[in-house]
């Protein structure tokens, strides 16, 4: 299945709840939520971490908008919003992780 | 003919902060007529919502959290509390309005991912 | 807002005739709003209000017309728990006639 996230994982725990409940599949970060996908974040390492049991995606006009469209950690997969169509499309459900 | 699909509500706020809880507790009423196979999970700050003894007057706020224990007559019966989030706010199923079943993180993700539908709150 | 006129006092009432203030509600009230639904109350309505308001009290919610069937089956007895019976009784629909004569919002989930 796909999980959202769209919160700062500075500001949140939404990525933890995210990480540490969902059992596989897509996560598609999105808004305050790109950050964590950026290089020297505090959240990088368990992002990295997380990847051997997620494929992990991130909206680029939302990681663009806050000017880190050049820092986005390596194995992050960038998607626009036909991708996350897609990727809504492609899971039998959705989580987001509010 | 109609098939039954599994549903999911995610409860993740607590009650009274955002109006997230009382909107997911209004569209679980209304889904109950549709005779669908319901499931509600609380964790995070949800399981506040499932806290006894609120009384929101002094905020001037209507207490929703009686209507918890009349989700039973609404046929719905799957409530499932996430053990972690229960404990890091220092509550038991004791401190909890209704009969729940308490689920760690790995079988919670395992049931969220049975589902057909999973709606957020 | 409305509101109507009962005994020389005004209650505030939504466009549909629903009490506002729940708290406000008396027998003269219920009897004035039954009379504008064109029902003339007995003792069988009554006990269907009551219920409602008892029900109201312990859950703060009006249950849907499903519930209240099998909810007034269940402590009232299965010739009074039925369909029939009830709309018998309110004929524009228990959930929305009764609510409305004990003072409660309309059902949630009725539209």
């Amino acid at each position: 299945m796909l999980h959202i996230v769209n919160k700062s994982p500075l500001t949140s725990t939404t990525l933890d709840s995210c990480l540490n409940t969902a059992i596989g599949g897509d996560i598609l970060l999105i808004e305050d939520a790109v950050y964590a996908a950026t290089c020297g974040n505090a959240a990088e390492a368990k992002l990295k971490t997380a990847m051997g049991k997620f494929k992990i995606h991130v909206l680029m006009p939302d990681l663009e908008a806050r000017g880190l469209g050049n820092n986005m950690s390596a194995g992050v997969i960038p998607v626009d919003y036909a991708g996350f169509v897609d990727l809504a499309a492609n899971n039998k459900s959705c989580q987001s992780w509010l | 003919m109609s098939t039954v699909k599994k549903f999911m509500f995610v409860n993740r706020k607590a009650p009274y902060g955002t109006i997230y809880a009382l909107e997911s507790l209004e569209v679980v009423l209304i889904t109950a007529a549709f005779d669908q196979d319901v499931s509600l999970v609380f964790m995070d700050d949800g399981v506040y919502q499932l806290k006894k003894g609120q009384q929101p007057k002094g905020i001037e706020t209507k207490n929703f959290s009686p209507a918890y224990r009349a989700l039973e007559d609404y046929d719905i019966e799957k409530l499932y509390v996430d053990e972690e989030s229960m404990a890091a706010r220092g509550l038991t199923e004791a401190d909890l309005l209704v009969n729940v079943t308490v689920l760690n993180r790995a079988e919670m993700g395992a049931l969220m991912e049975e589902q057909d539908v999973v709606l957020s709150f | 807002m409305s509101s109507i006129e009962v005994g020389g006092k005004s209650y505030e009432t939504d466009e549909e005739g629903y009490l506002t203030d729940l708290s406000e509600w008396n027998k003269d009230v219920a009897d004035y709003i039954a009379k504008t639904e064109n029902i003339e109350m007995t003792e069988q309505h009554w006990e269907v209000v009551n219920f409602l308001r008892e029900y109201f009290e312990e859950y703060q919610i009006a249950p849907a017309v499903r519930v209240l069937t099998k909810s007034i089956g269940k402590k009232l007895g299965a010739d009074k728990g039925n369909s029939e019976y009830l709309y018998g009784l309110f004929p524009y629909g228990p959930g929305k006639q009764a609510c409305k004569i004990a003072g409660l919002p309309k059902p949630t989930g009725c539209v």
